[in-house]
Protein backbone atom coordinates (compact mmCIF):
# COMPACT_ATOMS: atom_id res chain seq x y z
CA UNK A 1 0.00 0.00 0.00
CA UNK A 2 1.47 3.66 -0.57
CA UNK A 3 0.46 6.35 1.29
CA UNK A 4 -2.67 8.57 0.25
CA UNK A 5 -1.73 12.05 -2.27
CA UNK A 6 -3.14 15.21 -1.07
CA UNK A 7 -2.76 17.84 -3.92
CA UNK A 8 -3.71 21.21 -3.80
CA UNK A 9 -4.18 22.99 -6.67
CA UNK A 10 -4.99 26.30 -7.36
CA UNK A 11 -6.19 28.26 -10.94
CA UNK A 12 -6.53 31.86 -11.66
CA UNK A 13 -5.49 31.65 -15.66
CA UNK A 14 -9.04 33.32 -16.23
CA UNK A 15 -11.64 34.97 -14.62
CA UNK A 16 -12.13 32.22 -12.11
CA UNK A 17 -10.50 32.28 -8.74
CA UNK A 18 -10.32 28.33 -7.53
CA UNK A 19 -8.84 25.97 -5.55
CA UNK A 20 -9.41 22.21 -4.94
CA UNK A 21 -7.55 19.51 -3.19
CA UNK A 22 -7.63 16.41 -4.76
CA UNK A 23 -6.97 12.99 -3.67
CA UNK A 24 -4.31 10.16 -5.19
CA UNK A 25 -5.22 12.35 -8.60
CA UNK A 26 -8.32 11.36 -8.78
CA UNK A 27 -10.80 12.04 -6.00
CA UNK A 28 -11.80 15.22 -5.57
CA UNK A 29 -11.58 16.22 -1.59
CA UNK A 30 -12.82 19.82 -1.98
CA UNK A 31 -13.65 22.32 -4.93
CA UNK A 32 -13.52 26.01 -4.81
CA UNK A 33 -14.29 28.30 -7.62
CA UNK A 34 -15.21 32.00 -6.87
CA UNK A 35 -16.36 32.91 -10.33
CA UNK A 36 -17.12 36.94 -11.62
CA UNK A 37 -19.27 36.38 -14.29
CA UNK A 38 -21.52 39.05 -12.47
CA UNK A 39 -18.93 41.22 -12.01
CA UNK A 40 -17.62 41.39 -16.00
CA UNK A 41 -20.60 40.81 -17.61
CA UNK A 42 -20.53 44.90 -17.26
CA UNK A 43 -17.81 44.63 -19.34
CA UNK A 44 -19.17 42.43 -22.20
CA UNK A 45 -16.25 39.83 -21.56
CA UNK A 46 -13.21 39.56 -19.34
CA UNK A 47 -11.10 42.98 -18.66
CA UNK A 48 -7.77 41.47 -17.51
CA UNK A 49 -7.47 44.15 -14.93
CA UNK A 50 -10.54 43.79 -13.00
CA UNK A 51 -10.04 40.21 -13.40
CA UNK A 52 -6.06 40.97 -12.05
CA UNK A 53 -8.66 43.08 -8.95
CA UNK A 54 -10.67 40.10 -8.34
CA UNK A 55 -8.37 37.42 -8.08
CA UNK A 56 -6.35 39.30 -5.07
CA UNK A 57 -9.25 39.82 -2.96
CA UNK A 58 -10.26 36.71 -3.08
CA UNK A 59 -7.05 34.60 -3.39
CA UNK A 60 -6.63 33.35 0.20
CA UNK A 61 -10.13 32.96 1.09
CA UNK A 62 -10.76 30.06 -1.86
CA UNK A 63 -7.68 28.39 -0.41
CA UNK A 64 -9.00 28.47 3.10
CA UNK A 65 -12.33 27.29 1.81
CA UNK A 66 -10.51 24.52 -0.03
CA UNK A 67 -8.80 23.23 3.16
CA UNK A 68 -11.79 23.89 5.57
CA UNK A 69 -13.70 22.15 3.15
CA UNK A 70 -11.84 19.27 2.86
CA UNK A 71 -10.59 19.74 7.06
CA UNK A 72 -7.01 19.63 6.20
CA UNK A 73 -4.51 21.44 7.65
CA UNK A 74 -1.86 22.13 4.90
CA UNK A 75 0.92 20.06 6.92
CA UNK A 76 -1.14 17.11 5.41
CA UNK A 77 -0.71 18.29 2.11
CA UNK A 78 2.24 16.86 -0.56
CA UNK A 79 2.16 19.55 -3.05
CA UNK A 80 1.12 22.53 -4.65
CA UNK A 81 -0.18 22.58 -8.01
CA UNK A 82 -0.66 25.56 -10.11
CA UNK A 83 -1.93 26.79 -13.58
CA UNK A 84 1.53 28.19 -14.78
CA UNK A 85 -0.12 29.12 -18.10
CA UNK A 86 -1.57 29.85 -20.71
CA UNK A 87 -3.64 32.61 -19.50
CA UNK A 88 -3.78 36.51 -18.43
CA UNK A 89 -0.65 37.43 -17.59
CA UNK A 90 -1.78 39.41 -14.46
CA UNK A 91 -4.08 37.28 -13.58
CA UNK A 92 -1.80 33.75 -13.61
CA UNK A 93 0.54 35.72 -11.21
CA UNK A 94 -1.58 36.06 -8.54
CA UNK A 95 -2.14 32.45 -8.34
CA UNK A 96 1.48 31.54 -9.10
CA UNK A 97 2.59 33.81 -6.26
CA UNK A 98 0.04 33.00 -3.87
CA UNK A 99 0.93 29.34 -4.39
CA UNK A 100 4.49 30.15 -3.93
CA UNK A 101 3.93 31.73 -0.67
CA UNK A 102 1.80 28.87 0.32
CA UNK A 103 4.31 26.19 -0.54
CA UNK A 104 7.24 28.21 0.83
CA UNK A 105 5.79 29.13 3.79
CA UNK A 106 4.28 25.34 4.59
CA UNK A 107 7.53 23.60 2.89
CA UNK A 108 5.80 22.27 -0.01
CA UNK A 109 7.15 21.37 -3.02
CA UNK A 110 5.54 23.59 -6.11
CA UNK A 111 4.62 22.14 -9.35
CA UNK A 112 3.61 24.70 -12.67
CA UNK A 113 0.69 22.87 -14.58
CA UNK A 114 -0.08 24.17 -18.00
CA UNK A 115 -3.93 24.47 -18.00
CA UNK A 116 -4.91 22.47 -21.10
CA UNK A 117 -3.02 19.59 -19.56
CA UNK A 118 -5.88 20.13 -16.61
CA UNK A 119 -8.62 20.12 -18.48
CA UNK A 120 -7.66 16.97 -20.17
CA UNK A 121 -6.81 15.49 -16.60
CA UNK A 122 -10.41 16.63 -15.48
CA UNK A 123 -11.45 13.34 -17.14
CA UNK A 124 -9.42 11.45 -14.88
CA UNK A 125 -11.53 12.49 -11.71
CA UNK A 126 -14.04 10.84 -13.90
CA UNK A 127 -12.92 7.70 -15.14
CA UNK A 128 -8.94 6.33 -15.54
CA UNK A 129 -7.56 7.59 -19.16
CA UNK A 130 -6.76 5.22 -21.34
CA UNK A 131 -4.18 5.43 -24.16
CA UNK A 132 -3.85 6.16 -26.77
CA UNK A 133 -6.36 9.00 -26.13
CA UNK A 134 -8.16 11.57 -27.72
CA UNK A 135 -8.66 14.59 -26.22
CA UNK A 136 -10.81 17.44 -27.93
CA UNK A 137 -10.10 20.81 -26.13
CA UNK A 138 -12.99 23.45 -27.01
CA UNK A 139 -12.83 26.49 -24.80
CA UNK A 140 -12.72 30.29 -25.26
CA UNK A 141 -9.06 30.73 -25.54
CA UNK A 142 -8.77 27.02 -26.96
CA UNK A 143 -9.67 24.81 -30.28
CA UNK A 144 -7.19 22.01 -29.52
CA UNK A 145 -7.21 18.46 -30.82
CA UNK A 146 -4.47 16.31 -28.63
CA UNK A 147 -3.01 13.09 -29.22
CA UNK A 148 -1.95 11.22 -25.66
CA UNK A 149 0.44 8.04 -25.64
CA UNK A 150 0.54 7.84 -21.90
CA UNK A 151 0.50 9.97 -18.93
CA UNK A 152 2.51 13.16 -19.23
CA UNK A 153 2.85 12.77 -23.28
CA UNK A 154 0.91 15.48 -25.61
CA UNK A 155 0.76 15.32 -29.10
CA UNK A 156 -0.93 18.53 -30.69
CA UNK A 157 -2.22 17.17 -33.97
CA UNK A 158 -4.75 20.12 -34.42
CA UNK A 159 -5.80 23.34 -33.30
CA UNK A 160 -7.56 27.07 -34.71
CA UNK A 161 -5.86 29.16 -36.90
CA UNK A 162 -8.02 32.01 -36.23
CA UNK A 163 -10.85 32.46 -33.09
CA UNK A 164 -11.44 29.64 -30.35
CA UNK A 165 -14.66 28.13 -30.23
CA UNK A 166 -16.32 29.67 -27.49
CA UNK A 167 -14.48 33.25 -28.41
CA UNK A 168 -16.88 32.69 -31.83
CA UNK A 169 -19.88 31.88 -29.51
CA UNK A 170 -19.48 34.94 -28.08
CA UNK A 171 -18.59 37.18 -30.64
CA UNK A 172 -22.25 35.70 -31.89
CA UNK A 173 -24.20 36.00 -28.94
CA UNK A 174 -23.08 39.98 -29.33
CA UNK A 175 -24.12 40.03 -33.00
CA UNK A 176 -27.27 38.70 -32.04
CA UNK A 177 -27.47 41.42 -28.77
CA UNK A 178 -27.22 38.06 -25.93
CA UNK A 179 -25.89 38.58 -23.16
CA UNK A 180 -22.45 37.83 -21.63
CA UNK A 181 -21.50 34.62 -21.62
CA UNK A 182 -23.02 33.81 -24.90
CA UNK A 183 -22.37 30.61 -25.22
CA UNK A 184 -24.84 28.90 -22.99
CA UNK A 185 -27.47 31.32 -24.56
CA UNK A 186 -27.07 30.30 -28.23
CA UNK A 187 -26.94 27.03 -26.76
CA UNK A 188 -30.03 27.11 -25.78
CA UNK A 189 -31.59 29.04 -28.47
CA UNK A 190 -30.77 26.36 -30.94
CA UNK A 191 -32.36 24.01 -28.96
CA UNK A 192 -35.79 25.57 -28.68
CA UNK A 193 -35.23 26.83 -32.61
CA UNK A 194 -37.71 24.82 -35.05
CA UNK A 195 -35.50 26.05 -37.89
CA UNK A 196 -31.36 26.91 -38.95
CA UNK A 197 -29.75 29.14 -41.43
CA UNK A 198 -27.36 26.94 -43.78
CA UNK A 199 -23.70 28.90 -42.63
CA UNK A 200 -20.76 27.34 -44.26
CA UNK A 201 -18.14 24.62 -42.26
CA UNK A 202 -14.63 25.22 -42.55
CA UNK A 203 -13.27 22.20 -43.30
CA UNK A 204 -9.47 23.42 -44.50
CA UNK A 205 -7.43 21.79 -46.19
CA UNK A 206 -8.38 17.54 -46.87
CA UNK A 207 -5.93 16.53 -44.22
CA UNK A 208 -6.17 18.80 -41.99
CA UNK A 209 -6.95 18.61 -38.05
CA UNK A 210 -7.04 22.49 -37.53
CA UNK A 211 -10.37 24.56 -37.34
CA UNK A 212 -11.16 28.17 -38.39
CA UNK A 213 -13.81 30.08 -36.77
CA UNK A 214 -13.84 33.44 -38.29
CA UNK A 215 -15.41 32.77 -41.61
CA UNK A 216 -18.37 31.66 -39.78
CA UNK A 217 -18.66 34.55 -37.85
CA UNK A 218 -18.37 36.98 -40.61
CA UNK A 219 -21.13 34.73 -42.08
CA UNK A 220 -23.70 35.68 -39.94
CA UNK A 221 -22.34 39.24 -39.29
CA UNK A 222 -23.03 39.39 -42.89
CA UNK A 223 -26.08 37.31 -42.47
CA UNK A 224 -27.86 39.89 -40.28
CA UNK A 225 -26.26 42.69 -42.10
CA UNK A 226 -28.20 41.65 -45.44
CA UNK A 227 -31.04 41.32 -43.46
CA UNK A 228 -31.60 44.18 -41.87
CA UNK A 229 -30.39 46.36 -45.16
CA UNK A 230 -33.47 44.81 -46.67
CA UNK A 231 -35.43 46.16 -43.49
CA UNK A 232 -36.14 42.12 -42.08
CA UNK A 233 -35.83 40.68 -38.86
CA UNK A 234 -32.92 38.76 -38.08
CA UNK A 235 -34.69 35.18 -36.23
CA UNK A 236 -31.86 35.02 -33.43
CA UNK A 237 -32.75 31.33 -32.60
CA UNK A 238 -32.61 30.20 -36.63
CA UNK A 239 -29.21 31.84 -36.06
CA UNK A 240 -28.34 30.51 -33.35
CA UNK A 241 -28.65 26.90 -34.56
CA UNK A 242 -27.30 27.35 -38.03
CA UNK A 243 -24.00 28.53 -36.23
CA UNK A 244 -24.34 25.89 -33.62
CA UNK A 245 -25.02 23.37 -35.99
CA UNK A 246 -21.75 24.30 -38.70
CA UNK A 247 -19.67 24.43 -35.09
CA UNK A 248 -20.89 21.37 -33.82
CA UNK A 249 -20.68 19.61 -37.24
CA UNK A 250 -17.14 20.39 -37.87
CA UNK A 251 -15.56 19.41 -34.53
CA UNK A 252 -17.81 15.87 -34.40
CA UNK A 253 -16.01 15.58 -37.90
CA UNK A 254 -12.90 16.25 -36.96
CA UNK A 255 -12.11 14.10 -33.76
CA UNK A 256 -14.28 11.48 -35.36
CA UNK A 257 -11.71 11.53 -38.04
CA UNK A 258 -8.87 11.65 -36.22
CA UNK A 259 -9.78 9.15 -33.56
CA UNK A 260 -10.20 6.72 -36.25
CA UNK A 261 -6.94 7.29 -38.20
CA UNK A 262 -4.79 6.87 -34.54
CA UNK A 263 -6.83 4.21 -33.21
CA UNK A 264 -7.67 5.50 -30.07
CA UNK A 265 -9.00 3.35 -26.82
CA UNK A 266 -10.68 6.55 -25.79
CA UNK A 267 -12.00 10.34 -26.61
CA UNK A 268 -12.60 12.69 -24.51
CA UNK A 269 -13.64 16.59 -24.72
CA UNK A 270 -12.92 19.34 -22.37
CA UNK A 271 -13.16 22.67 -21.69
CA UNK A 272 -15.78 25.35 -21.18
CA UNK A 273 -17.26 24.45 -24.48
CA UNK A 274 -17.60 21.15 -23.62
CA UNK A 275 -20.49 22.43 -21.51
CA UNK A 276 -22.02 22.89 -24.34
CA UNK A 277 -25.53 20.77 -25.10
CA UNK A 278 -25.74 19.99 -28.75
CA UNK A 279 -22.01 18.98 -28.63
CA UNK A 280 -22.10 16.80 -26.12
CA UNK A 281 -24.85 15.07 -27.28
CA UNK A 282 -23.44 15.11 -30.96
CA UNK A 283 -20.08 13.88 -30.11
CA UNK A 284 -21.62 11.03 -28.20
CA UNK A 285 -24.21 10.21 -30.40
CA UNK A 286 -21.02 9.90 -33.28
CA UNK A 287 -18.82 7.92 -30.94
CA UNK A 288 -21.01 5.59 -29.85
CA UNK A 289 -21.90 4.76 -33.85
CA UNK A 290 -18.20 3.79 -33.98
CA UNK A 291 -18.02 2.20 -30.68
CA UNK A 292 -15.02 4.04 -29.38
CA UNK A 293 -15.54 4.91 -25.65
CA UNK A 294 -16.36 8.93 -25.14
CA UNK A 295 -16.38 10.79 -22.46
CA UNK A 296 -16.97 14.50 -21.07
CA UNK A 297 -16.75 15.38 -17.64
CA UNK A 298 -19.77 17.31 -15.56
CA UNK A 299 -20.32 20.96 -16.56
CA UNK A 300 -18.69 21.46 -13.07
CA UNK A 301 -15.30 20.19 -14.48
CA UNK A 302 -16.20 21.41 -17.78
CA UNK A 303 -15.51 24.80 -17.23
CA UNK A 304 -12.35 26.77 -15.43
CA UNK A 305 -11.34 25.19 -12.22
CA UNK A 306 -8.74 23.60 -9.80
CA UNK A 307 -9.78 19.82 -9.13
CA UNK A 308 -8.33 19.40 -12.77
CA UNK A 309 -4.98 21.76 -12.25
CA UNK A 310 -4.83 19.46 -9.07
CA UNK A 311 -5.61 16.18 -10.92
CA UNK A 312 -2.58 17.23 -13.53
CA UNK A 313 -0.50 17.94 -10.75
CA UNK A 314 -0.89 14.94 -9.00
CA UNK A 315 0.16 13.14 -12.28
CA UNK A 316 3.13 15.32 -12.59
CA UNK A 317 4.46 14.94 -8.69
CA UNK A 318 3.60 10.98 -9.23
CA UNK A 319 6.40 11.41 -11.88
CA UNK A 320 8.94 13.09 -9.88
CA UNK A 321 7.91 16.81 -11.44
CA UNK A 322 9.20 20.10 -9.49
CA UNK A 323 9.13 23.37 -9.41
CA UNK A 324 10.68 26.06 -7.52
CA UNK A 325 9.78 30.04 -6.43
CA UNK A 326 11.22 31.36 -9.47
CA UNK A 327 8.20 30.21 -11.19
CA UNK A 328 6.71 32.79 -13.56
CA UNK A 329 3.27 33.42 -15.70
CA UNK A 330 3.47 32.23 -18.61
CA UNK A 331 0.75 33.70 -20.88
CA UNK A 332 1.58 32.00 -23.97
CA UNK A 333 2.81 28.47 -22.69
CA UNK A 334 2.89 26.02 -24.79
CA UNK A 335 1.60 22.59 -24.46
CA UNK A 336 4.95 20.07 -23.92
CA UNK A 337 5.46 16.49 -22.41
CA UNK A 338 6.49 16.22 -19.00
CA UNK A 339 7.21 12.33 -20.34
CA UNK A 340 8.80 12.00 -23.36
CA UNK B 1 10.05 40.14 17.42
CA UNK B 2 10.76 39.70 13.94
CA UNK B 3 9.99 41.48 10.64
CA UNK B 4 9.58 40.38 7.03
CA UNK B 5 9.40 43.39 4.65
CA UNK B 6 8.41 43.32 0.86
CA UNK B 7 8.16 46.28 -1.62
CA UNK B 8 7.98 44.98 -5.46
CA UNK B 9 5.38 48.51 -5.86
CA UNK B 10 7.70 49.26 -9.05
CA UNK B 11 10.66 48.14 -11.08
CA UNK B 12 12.57 48.19 -8.25
CA UNK B 13 12.67 45.21 -5.36
CA UNK B 14 13.33 45.34 -2.07
CA UNK B 15 13.15 42.30 0.92
CA UNK B 16 14.60 43.24 4.24
CA UNK B 17 14.36 41.16 7.42
CA UNK B 18 14.57 42.86 11.08
CA UNK B 19 14.95 41.70 14.42
CA UNK B 20 14.08 43.15 17.33
CA UNK B 21 14.63 46.67 16.00
CA UNK B 22 17.83 45.89 14.18
CA UNK B 23 18.03 45.58 10.74
CA UNK B 24 19.42 42.20 9.88
CA UNK B 25 19.89 41.83 5.88
CA UNK B 26 18.22 43.39 3.10
CA UNK B 27 18.42 42.90 -0.07
CA UNK B 28 17.51 46.16 -3.00
CA UNK B 29 17.61 46.35 -6.16
CA UNK B 30 16.45 48.51 -9.14
CA UNK B 31 17.24 45.91 -11.72
CA UNK B 32 13.94 45.46 -14.00
CA UNK B 33 13.46 41.64 -12.96
CA UNK B 34 10.24 40.52 -12.96
CA UNK B 35 8.91 40.19 -9.34
CA UNK B 36 7.71 37.01 -9.79
CA UNK B 37 11.28 35.72 -10.75
CA UNK B 38 13.36 37.20 -7.85
CA UNK B 39 10.62 38.16 -4.97
CA UNK B 40 10.35 34.70 -3.22
CA UNK B 41 13.24 33.74 -4.07
CA UNK B 42 14.77 36.52 -2.60
CA UNK B 43 13.01 36.04 0.69
CA UNK B 44 14.13 32.66 0.80
CA UNK B 45 17.63 33.41 0.19
CA UNK B 46 17.26 36.03 2.87
CA UNK B 47 15.63 33.88 5.63
CA UNK B 48 18.10 31.65 4.91
CA UNK B 49 21.32 33.83 5.09
CA UNK B 50 20.05 34.66 8.54
CA UNK B 51 19.22 31.39 10.07
CA UNK B 52 14.98 32.44 9.82
CA UNK B 53 12.59 29.68 9.46
CA UNK B 54 9.18 30.93 7.60
CA UNK B 55 7.44 29.86 10.91
CA UNK B 56 9.48 32.46 12.87
CA UNK B 57 8.26 34.96 11.26
CA UNK B 58 6.10 37.23 13.79
CA UNK B 59 4.95 39.96 11.08
CA UNK B 60 4.95 40.95 7.44
CA UNK B 61 5.00 44.47 6.36
CA UNK B 62 4.19 45.34 2.64
CA UNK B 63 3.67 47.85 0.67
CA UNK B 64 0.39 48.45 -0.86
CA UNK B 65 0.50 50.86 -3.52
CA UNK B 66 0.07 53.09 -5.61
CA UNK B 67 2.63 51.68 -8.29
CA UNK B 68 2.58 49.27 -11.34
CA UNK B 69 -0.46 47.12 -10.78
CA UNK B 70 1.24 43.93 -11.71
CA UNK B 71 3.77 44.80 -9.03
CA UNK B 72 1.85 45.77 -6.55
CA UNK B 73 -0.22 42.57 -6.77
CA UNK B 74 2.81 40.68 -6.79
CA UNK B 75 3.54 41.95 -3.41
CA UNK B 76 0.33 41.80 -2.11
CA UNK B 77 -0.48 38.51 -2.63
CA UNK B 78 2.56 37.25 -1.41
CA UNK B 79 2.79 39.11 1.75
CA UNK B 80 -0.96 38.19 2.42
CA UNK B 81 -1.04 34.48 1.59
CA UNK B 82 1.90 34.45 4.13
CA UNK B 83 0.18 36.45 6.72
CA UNK B 84 -2.89 33.96 6.47
CA UNK B 85 -1.23 30.41 6.15
CA UNK B 86 1.27 31.24 8.96
CA UNK B 87 -1.20 32.81 10.91
CA UNK B 88 0.70 36.38 11.31
CA UNK B 89 -0.18 40.30 11.69
CA UNK B 90 -0.04 42.00 7.95
CA UNK B 91 0.85 45.63 7.72
CA UNK B 92 0.06 47.36 4.49
CA UNK B 93 2.35 50.44 3.72
CA UNK B 94 1.48 52.95 1.51
CA UNK B 95 4.41 52.92 -0.94
CA UNK B 96 5.15 56.51 -0.95
CA UNK B 97 5.25 56.40 2.90
CA UNK B 98 7.62 54.33 2.56
CA UNK B 99 9.90 55.99 0.48
CA UNK B 100 9.52 59.39 2.39
CA UNK B 101 10.90 57.30 5.19
CA UNK B 102 14.16 57.41 3.45
CA UNK B 103 14.56 60.86 4.04
CA UNK B 104 12.40 61.05 7.95
CA UNK B 105 14.35 63.45 9.55
CA UNK B 106 14.62 66.16 6.49
CA UNK B 107 13.14 69.73 7.78
CA UNK B 108 10.48 70.48 5.54
CA UNK B 109 7.81 68.76 3.40
CA UNK B 110 8.66 65.35 2.00
CA UNK B 111 7.23 64.48 -1.80
CA UNK B 112 7.45 61.20 -2.62
CA UNK B 113 7.26 60.89 -6.47
CA UNK B 114 6.30 57.54 -8.63
CA UNK B 115 6.06 57.63 -12.58
CA UNK B 116 2.90 57.16 -13.85
CA UNK B 117 3.25 58.25 -17.01
CA UNK B 118 2.78 60.90 -20.00
CA UNK B 119 3.48 63.87 -17.18
CA UNK B 120 1.67 62.23 -14.56
CA UNK B 121 3.01 60.99 -11.30
CA UNK B 122 1.44 58.73 -8.07
CA UNK B 123 2.76 61.17 -5.41
CA UNK B 124 2.03 61.67 -1.72
CA UNK B 125 3.74 65.10 0.66
CA UNK B 126 4.55 64.27 3.88
CA UNK B 127 6.11 65.79 7.09
CA UNK B 128 7.48 64.73 10.16
CA UNK B 129 5.63 66.08 13.26
CA UNK B 130 5.88 64.24 17.09
CA UNK B 131 8.48 61.96 15.45
CA UNK B 132 5.79 60.78 12.63
CA UNK B 133 5.21 61.61 9.22
CA UNK B 134 2.22 62.84 8.85
CA UNK B 135 0.65 62.99 5.05
CA UNK B 136 0.60 66.84 4.02
CA UNK B 137 -1.41 66.08 0.38
CA UNK B 138 -2.59 62.99 0.08
CA UNK B 139 -1.10 59.72 -1.95
CA UNK B 140 -2.96 59.99 -5.32
CA UNK B 141 -2.87 59.79 -9.17
CA UNK B 142 -1.87 63.41 -10.11
CA UNK B 143 -0.59 65.68 -13.42
CA UNK B 144 2.47 66.78 -12.53
CA UNK B 145 0.74 70.62 -12.94
CA UNK B 146 -1.92 69.69 -10.06
CA UNK B 147 0.72 68.11 -7.56
CA UNK B 148 3.03 71.40 -8.40
CA UNK B 149 0.11 73.88 -7.84
CA UNK B 150 -0.99 71.94 -4.44
CA UNK B 151 2.95 72.19 -3.31
CA UNK B 152 2.56 76.08 -4.42
CA UNK B 153 0.25 76.06 -1.75
CA UNK B 154 2.28 75.15 0.98
CA UNK B 155 5.56 76.98 2.45
CA UNK B 156 8.47 75.81 3.05
CA UNK B 157 11.13 73.98 1.66
CA UNK B 158 10.03 70.23 -0.44
CA UNK B 159 12.94 67.28 -0.48
CA UNK B 160 11.71 64.82 -3.85
CA UNK B 161 12.55 61.48 -3.44
CA UNK B 162 12.06 58.36 -5.97
CA UNK B 163 14.30 57.46 -8.48
CA UNK B 164 11.72 58.90 -11.00
CA UNK B 165 11.86 62.54 -10.26
CA UNK B 166 15.15 62.57 -12.46
CA UNK B 167 11.90 62.72 -14.99
CA UNK B 168 10.89 64.95 -13.81
CA UNK B 169 13.57 67.16 -12.17
CA UNK B 170 13.70 70.14 -14.56
CA UNK B 171 9.83 70.78 -15.06
CA UNK B 172 10.16 70.86 -10.63
CA UNK B 173 12.97 73.13 -10.37
CA UNK B 174 11.82 75.20 -13.14
CA UNK B 175 8.51 75.46 -11.12
CA UNK B 176 9.76 75.59 -7.19
CA UNK B 177 12.83 77.53 -7.99
CA UNK B 178 15.15 77.12 -4.44
CA UNK B 179 12.41 75.88 -2.56
CA UNK B 180 12.60 72.31 -4.27
CA UNK B 181 15.45 70.11 -3.39
CA UNK B 182 16.23 66.43 -5.16
CA UNK B 183 17.48 63.79 -2.60
CA UNK B 184 20.83 61.98 -3.39
CA UNK B 185 21.14 58.75 -5.16
CA UNK B 186 21.01 56.52 -1.73
CA UNK B 187 17.33 58.17 -1.10
CA UNK B 188 15.82 57.18 -4.27
CA UNK B 189 15.10 53.14 -4.43
CA UNK B 190 12.19 52.21 -1.95
CA UNK B 191 13.52 50.32 1.12
CA UNK B 192 11.95 47.36 2.80
CA UNK B 193 13.59 48.42 6.11
CA UNK B 194 12.35 51.90 5.45
CA UNK B 195 8.93 50.20 5.28
CA UNK B 196 9.14 47.82 8.40
CA UNK B 197 10.01 51.25 10.39
CA UNK B 198 6.89 53.12 9.59
CA UNK B 199 4.96 49.06 9.57
CA UNK B 200 5.95 48.99 13.52
CA UNK B 201 4.19 52.39 13.99
CA UNK B 202 0.99 51.77 12.33
CA UNK B 203 -2.08 49.14 12.87
CA UNK B 204 -2.30 45.84 11.52
CA UNK B 205 -4.94 44.51 8.61
CA UNK B 206 -8.22 43.81 10.79
CA UNK B 207 -8.75 41.25 7.88
CA UNK B 208 -5.65 39.46 6.15
CA UNK B 209 -8.21 38.11 3.73
CA UNK B 210 -10.28 41.39 2.35
CA UNK B 211 -6.17 43.05 2.47
CA UNK B 212 -6.04 44.50 -1.33
CA UNK B 213 -3.25 46.45 -2.92
CA UNK B 214 -4.05 50.83 -2.91
CA UNK B 215 -4.38 51.26 -6.34
CA UNK B 216 -5.30 55.17 -6.12
CA UNK B 217 -6.89 54.88 -9.82
CA UNK B 218 -10.23 52.93 -10.55
CA UNK B 219 -9.46 50.68 -13.66
CA UNK B 220 -9.92 51.93 -16.66
CA UNK B 221 -12.89 49.33 -18.07
CA UNK B 222 -14.64 50.65 -14.79
CA UNK B 223 -13.87 54.21 -15.30
CA UNK B 224 -15.40 54.04 -18.68
CA UNK B 225 -18.65 51.95 -17.72
CA UNK B 226 -18.90 54.58 -15.05
CA UNK B 227 -18.72 56.98 -17.27
CA UNK B 228 -21.38 55.50 -19.20
CA UNK B 229 -23.71 54.73 -16.50
CA UNK B 230 -23.94 58.19 -15.56
CA UNK B 231 -24.34 59.54 -19.54
CA UNK B 232 -27.48 56.96 -19.28
CA UNK B 233 -28.84 58.71 -16.22
CA UNK B 234 -28.31 62.25 -18.13
CA UNK B 235 -30.25 60.64 -20.84
CA UNK B 236 -33.38 59.77 -19.17
ZN1 LIG C 1 -9.99 26.84 -19.45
Amino acid sequence: MTKDSYILGIETSCDETAASIVKNGTEIISNVVASQIVSQTRFGGVVPEIASRHHVEQITLVIEEALVEAGLVPAQLDAVAVTEGPGLVGALLIGVNAAKAFAFANGLPIIGVHHIAGHIYANELMQPMEFPLLALIVSGGHTELVLMEQHGSFKLIGETRDDAAGEAYDKVARVLGLPYPGGPQIDRLAAESDAEIAFPRAWLEPNSYDFSFSGLKSSVINYKHNLEQRGEQVNPAHVAAGFQASVVEVLTTKALKAAKEYGVKQVIAAGGVAANKGLRSSLEDAFKDEGIPFYVPPIALCTDNAAMIAAAGSAMFVDGIRGNLAMNGKPGMSLTSWKK
Amino acid sequence: MIWLGIDTANTPLSIAIVKDRELLVEETSAMAINHSLRAMPAIEELLAKVGIAPSQIDAIAVAEGPGSYTGVRIGVTIAKTLAWTLGKPLVGVSSLKALAANALFFNGLICSIIDARRNNVYAGVYQLNAGELMEVIEDGHYSLEELIRKIGECDGPVLFVGKDTAMYEQQIVEQLGHRAMIAPLHFNLPRASSLIYIAAQSEQEADVHAFVPEYRRIAEAEANWLKEQGKDKTSE
